[in-house]
């Protein structure tokens, strides 16, 4: 029951969305796809916006569509909240006015999140009298999350909430996401075309491409998965869900435990035992067949090649298994040959740099 | 100098614009939001009246309303009077007359507002009424002001229909557009000076009162 199931089949001009997904209750759910995949479209018959030709939606137990049985419950009944790619504040009124809209439609019992708690958890405090004329793009963002948080949905929609921002207020507002993702316990469906971002915040990917799901799962293994998208670009990364062991005052350094062994990133101020997420990008790995001597990496995991992947024309895109965790390295052909790469063969896996989710606490080496 | 007529002429602008506004806001809603067929024959229809030469919506409204047509038959079982020649037939008559200036600025306000506003309020639990009233009708503020505005100054400056429907019945009917004609008719031009004058210059300030605040309206809007 606790889970979100969706069938959707809805033919528009030139263009077909037929997806039949279940997705997990918690956390984030990220879906994925170039635009015209139908990612848009698929957030739109979740809320009611666009009535699917047929199908059913079942969100944590209730039905809000379900073509078989005459149920569309109209979008103002279901209990979502939506975040537009513009954050589409109503001009009239001010922040708090804004941010109280949907607040005050929703009985006094069902309020389970408070507006001074969003207001700090977001930032808005200071902006709280202003006119939204009166806020730049990120800020006008935050207060659009705040406006749909504020209505305690039961969960949360997010049309590519960064798309129209550029880097800087990007970058304002992804640790907001994270610590939402981290405070709040409501599933979030996330539309984006940013591998990054879905690397930092999805628990759960759906690949939609042509308005089919071409395949959905945990984050963790769908990111390794040779044969999907997210390995092919640039960004191709493992994400390691990882604990804090311990910190080191002395060389500024933190401890990390995962399946592979021990990673070292500089020091970051999570509590030991708090869980972190690492993105190990592809290209940051290198491999060896000796442990290395030594050497200024400190983060070297001993592993067993799994499988690869030519990348023509130079490169070859290897997966490494460290002892239950999936590792992406991005070598040259050329290595790959010199280096004998074949499943089952006995690797060192060095890693250049950590990217820590959260703090952005960086590279070290 | 009988003033009666500038009385007569406030209190019929403010409630034909007043019943306007009130059957002039669904009415314009509607046809912003309609895709049926039957959206241009009405926005048509509602248009009518620009192009009318007053005398003739006058004499079709004098057919309807007199004592053998629909509506004065209808009035004359309810109240026992025809319609015509009644300040209620010449509210009739000016809310048909000018129409068209409040619907028009009203829909064009509408359609600017574009869905997304209504979507979004949808997903903050809004009803199709509640976002109506919270969020169209203070979105479209500039384009009912200006509706407004334009219903109440045309229906002041009306004659011809005037003179069709309700003749010229002191305390009744008589509007200051006629009672300047009868001055002028009489050759009394200091009164005719007085009243035409006298709405000269409120036509002008309704119309700068209605510029200003539209500046402000504007400047809140952005």
């Amino acid at each position: 029951m606790n889970d979100i199931e969706m069938r959707f089949d809805l033919g528009l001009s030139g263009f077909r969305l037929d997806v039949d997904l279940t997705l997990p209750g918690k956390g984030v759910s990220a879906i994925f796809g170039h635009s015209g995949s139908g990612k848009t479209t698929l957030l739109r018959c979740v809320a009611g916006l666009e009535s699917p030709d047929a199908g059913q939606l079942t969100v944590n137990g209730e039905s809000w569509f379900d073509s078989a049985a005459g149920i569309n419950l109209a979008t103002h009944r279901r209990p979502l909240g939506y975040v537009f790619q513009e954050a589409s504040l109503f001009p009239h009124l001010s922040v708090r006015d804004n941010m109280l809209f949907g607040w005050k439609r929703i009985p006094p019992e069902r309020r389970q999140i408070e507006f001074d708690q969003v207001a700090e958890l977001l930032g808005i405090e200071p902006l709280l009298d202003r006119a939204p004329a009166r806020l730049s793009g990120g800020e006008r963002q935050r207060v659009a999350i705040a406006r749909a948080l504020l209505t305690s949905p039961s969960l949360l929609l997010m049309d590519e909430p960064l798309s129209a921002l550029d880097g800087r207020s990007k970058n304002e507002i992804l640790p907001f996401l994270e610590r939402l993702h981290d405070e709040l316990a409501i599933p979030v469906l996330y539309i984006s075309h940013s591998p990054d971002e879905v690397m930092r915040l999805a628990d759960h990917l759906v690949l939609l491409d042509k308005g089919q799901a071409s395949a959905s799962g945990p984050m963790v293994e769908l990111a390794t998965r040779l044969d999907l998208t997210l390995a092919r670009g640039e960004s191709a990364a493992a994400i390691i869900d990882a604990q804090v062991e311990s910190h080191d005052d002395h060389y500024h350094l933190s401890y990390l435990r995962f399946a592979g062994g021990r990673l070292t990133v500089s020091r970051h101020d999570y509590p030991v035992d708090h869980p972190v997420r690492v993105i190990l990008h592809a290209r940051d790995i290198s491999l060896t067949l000796e442990p290395p001597g030594r050497t200024s990496i400190l983060n070297v995991f001993k592993g067993t090649v799994i499988d690869y992947i030519a990348e023509p024309p130079a490169r070859t895109l290897v997966r490494v298994d460290c002892n239950g965790a999936i590792l992406l390295a991005r070598v040259t052909w050329k290595s790959a040959e010199e280096l004998a790469l074949k499943a089952g063969r006995e690797v060192f896996a060095q890693v250049k740099s950590v990217a820590l989710m959260g703090g952005g606490v960086g590279a070290n080496g | 100098m009988d003033y009666t007529p500038v009385w007569l002429t406030l209190k019929l602008a403010s409630i034909t614009t007043l019943v306007l506004l009130v059957i002039g806001a669904p009415i314009a809603w509607w046809l912003a939001r309609t895709r049926c067929w039957c959206k241009q024959p009405i926005s048509a229809l509602v248009a009518l009246p620009l192009v009318l030469p007053p005398t003739v919506l006058g004499f079709y409204l004098l057919l309807a309303l007199g004592a053998n047509g629909p509506l004065g038959k209808l009035s004359m079982e309810l109240t026992g009077e025809p319609l015509a020649f009644t300040f209620t037939g010449l509210v009739i008559g000016s809310v048909i007359y000018s129409m068209p200036f409040v619907i028009q600025p009203l829909q064009n306000a509408f359609e600017a507002i574009g869905d997304r506003p209504l979507e979004v309020a949808a997903t903050l639990r809004a009803s199709r009424w509640d976002t109506f009233f919270s969020v169209v009708l203070p979105l479209a503020r500039p384009g009912l002001l200006t509706g407004a505005t334009l219903g109440f100054a045309h229906t002041v400056g009306e004659f011809g229909v005037i003179l069709m429907i309700g003749g010229n019945i002191p305390g009744e009917t008589k509007v200051l557009s006629v009672a300047i004609y009868d001055h002028v008719e009489m050759l009394e031009y200091d009164q005719a000076n007085i009243l035409a004058g006298g709405m000269l210059v409120f036509a002008f300030l309704v119309l700068l009162i209605m510029h200003l605040l539209n500046k402000r309206l504007q400047k809140v809007g952005q």
